[in-house]
């Protein structure tokens, strides 16, 4: 068995990045994502990276598309307010089609909002979050382990698609400490291949150029275009969920990230009671895994919807299900966190209390 | 037949879409030049601005990059520390450098990034159609300061040679100008430099260049080029502002 490690899961996924063979990491400090830049500091020097603190978060997105476009795996982390100032690089990243990867370690907003674990970016997340017409690859992990284990994968999804790829976490899974086995296979970073449109110097070859603009007309619908094709083939077939308990359900609990560890609790004390309730929890946010709703909602006259925020994922949950089931939400916003209690409570007045 | 003049192989073969007179082509054939005498063309990654030389992703002949407006510094430093081997250089506009961009050349310049920034200063955003710059001088006119620049108003412009020699970090800042020949071979010297200390990892180098506008300056290509001496050097100053290659001797 590999090596099991009692971790902060800001720490985990430090170990993550550093398992999937990424050198690059450019951060600015703050709460509740501290442990990020900490630890990456003393890990990225131990292994011969480059670690830079910046001076805000739009120069160390800026520092990844440099680097990223130079063709090596790069990555950052922040938390909302953070997040939001990255948008205006990421939108030109997605524009000139180069994976990174983005962790939102997700607080109470909006404005400077608190320091709370919070849900409230999903929305930024799963719509582009900057300017144009663009999509983030948007993964949402929900223990330490998974903390560990989701960089890997964002950045192999990243670099298939030649996308921006976003982990969302939140407060409350970035400062809990959790066992970890670092199960992953170690990647060399000197094994990684040249991506096609590294910026190397042009010997031997034709010049590349990487850039989010082109003036000619017709040419940037074009590319538009093109880039939706790239799109819909995500959307095909990344969907990623996990789903408990739903075969038989009456009820099925949607939520993800700390609400699904929460809503799991909930189900667990449901089915104590002999209902017959379900938990259908996205990995991935976008793409969102519509068709399993599609599938479960031919079956499923009700779901909870369970966000720590005023009701956003309910609307992806609508449009997958196409309204045929009924939708009921339980959101806490402005960085609180739902009990298992208030689920249950909320789930056995959906069955009508007297089941 | 011997050729004894042409384009450069740092440049492209393609029509540079920069009005008469204006001074972005000259520093692009030094640069373009440069390129080749130093032998680093096949190991460069330089990185357009936004502005009217947003094209330069196009006209010179090698990798290229276009990143967001003001963000060369911080894209220039990405590519660096990954690949130390390049020659990275971030071309910017007085918009792009001195505005939007502050923060990023400051804090590069701070950390003596290994890098090569080239900086045109002709006072005032070419490509948006002639406003005020954080270089525009004071009581010139510009599209929004139709009146002229109000100190009181506007404030001053901003002398970056002179704002970067107030850090520690940067390792060569100089201004030069390509307004007569005198000027463009000091212009392609200290170029030349700038590229030479990255080759040399010795750190930051800004080269800030007075450079023509005629179009938004309202003035013919041979105005423009007596403005730059008359008026324009007399509020930033020709010279060196650093260069610890002097210190180090």
């Amino acid at each position: 068995m590999a090596e099991k490690k009692l971790m902060y899961g800001n720490h985990a996924i430090v170990e993550g990045v550093l398992a999937a063979g990424c050198r690059f990491f450019a951060g600015y400090p703050i709460t509740p994502q501290n442990e990020i830049p900490e630890f990456m500091s003393i890990r990225m020097n131990e292994v011969g990276g480059e670690f830079i603190q910046t001076e805000s978060e739009i120069a160390a997105i800026n520092m990844l598309f440099g680097a990223a476009a130079a063709g090596k795996r790069a990555m950052t982390s922040s938390s909302s307010p953070g997040i939001s100032l990255m948008q205006e690089g990421i939108s030109y990243i997605a524009g000139a089609d180069i994976p990174v990867l983005v962790v939102n370690v997700i607080r109470g907003g909006p404005g400077l909002g608190n320091i709370a674990p919070a849900q409230s970016d999903y929305y930024q997340a799963t719509r582009g979050g900057g300017h144009g017409d663009y999509f983030t690859i948007t993964l949402a992990p929900n223990s330490a382990q998974e903390l560990y284990e989701f960089p890997k994968l964002a950045f192999e999804l990243a670099e298939k698609y030649r996308n921006p790829a976003l982990i969302l976490a939140d407060g409350l899974l970035g400062q809990m400490m959790e066992p970890v086995e670092f199960s992953e296979q170690v990647v060399d970073p000197s094994t990684l291949p040249e991506p096609p449109y590294a910026l190397s110097g042009c010997q031997g070859r034709e010049r590349r150029v990487v850039r989010s603009y082109d003036l000619k007309p017709g040419k940037l619908e074009e590319l538009n275009l093109r880039r939706h094709a790239k799109y819909q083939k995500i959307l095909k077939d990344e969907q990623r969920f996990e789903a408990k308990l739903c075969d038989d359900a009456d009820v099925v609990v949607v939520a993800y990230g700390t609400c699904a560890r929460v809503c799991d609790a909930a189900v667990r004390m449901a089915r104590e009671k002999y209902l017959k309730v379900g938990l259908l929890r996205p990995i991935s946010l976008w793409p969102f895994p519509r068709n399993i709703l599609a599938e479960l909602a031919k079956r499923v006259e009700d779901f909870l919807v369970v966000e720590m925020n005023l009701g956003q994922m309910i609307d992806d949950v609508k449009l997958a299900t196409d309204c045929k089931s009924r939708i009921h939400f339980h959101g806490r916003p402005g960085g609180a966190v739902p009990t298992p209690r208030e689920v249950y409570e909320k789930i056995d007045n959906i069955m009508g209390g007297a089941r | 037949m011997k050729q004894l003049f042409g384009r450069p192989a740092g440049l492209t073969d393609v029509l540079q879409r920069y009005c008469p007179g204006c001074g972005h082509g000259v520093v692009h054939r030094i640069i373009g030049e440069l390129l080749v005498k130093l032998n680093i063309r096949e190991r460069t990654v330089g990185i357009a601005p936004v502005g009217c030389s947003v094209f330069a992703d196009e006209y010179f002949n090698c990798d290229m990059i276009q990143p967001p407006h003001g963000r060369g510094p911080a894209v220039s430093t990405g590519i660096k520390r990954t690949r130390p081997d390049c020659i990275v250089f971030s071309y910017q506009g007085d918009g792009d450098l001195a505005a939007i961009g502050t923060a990023e050349i400051v804090h590069a310049a701070a950390r003596n990034e290994n890098i090569t920034v080239i900086f045109i200063n002709n006072a005032i955003f070419g490509m948006t159609g002639g406003q005020l710059a954080p270089t525009t001088l004071p009581g010139m006119k510009s599209t929004t300061s139709v009146h002229g620049r109000d100190i009181k108003k506007q404030g001053y412009p901003i002398r970056v040679c002179e704002l970067l020699a107030g850090l520690d970090g940067p390792y060569y800042l100089e201004r030069t100008a390509v307004n007569n020949p005198k000027n463009i071979i000091k212009t392609e010297k200290a170029i030349r430099r700038a590229f030479q200390n990255q080759i040399d990892n010795k750190g930051f180098s800004l080269v800030e260049i007075l450079s023509m506008c005629p179009t938004n300056w309202g003035m013919t290509p041979v105005q423009s080029t007596k403005w730059i001496e008359e008026t324009m050097m007399k509020y930033f100053h020709l010279g060196e502002y650093r260069n610890r290659a002097k210190e180090e001797k």
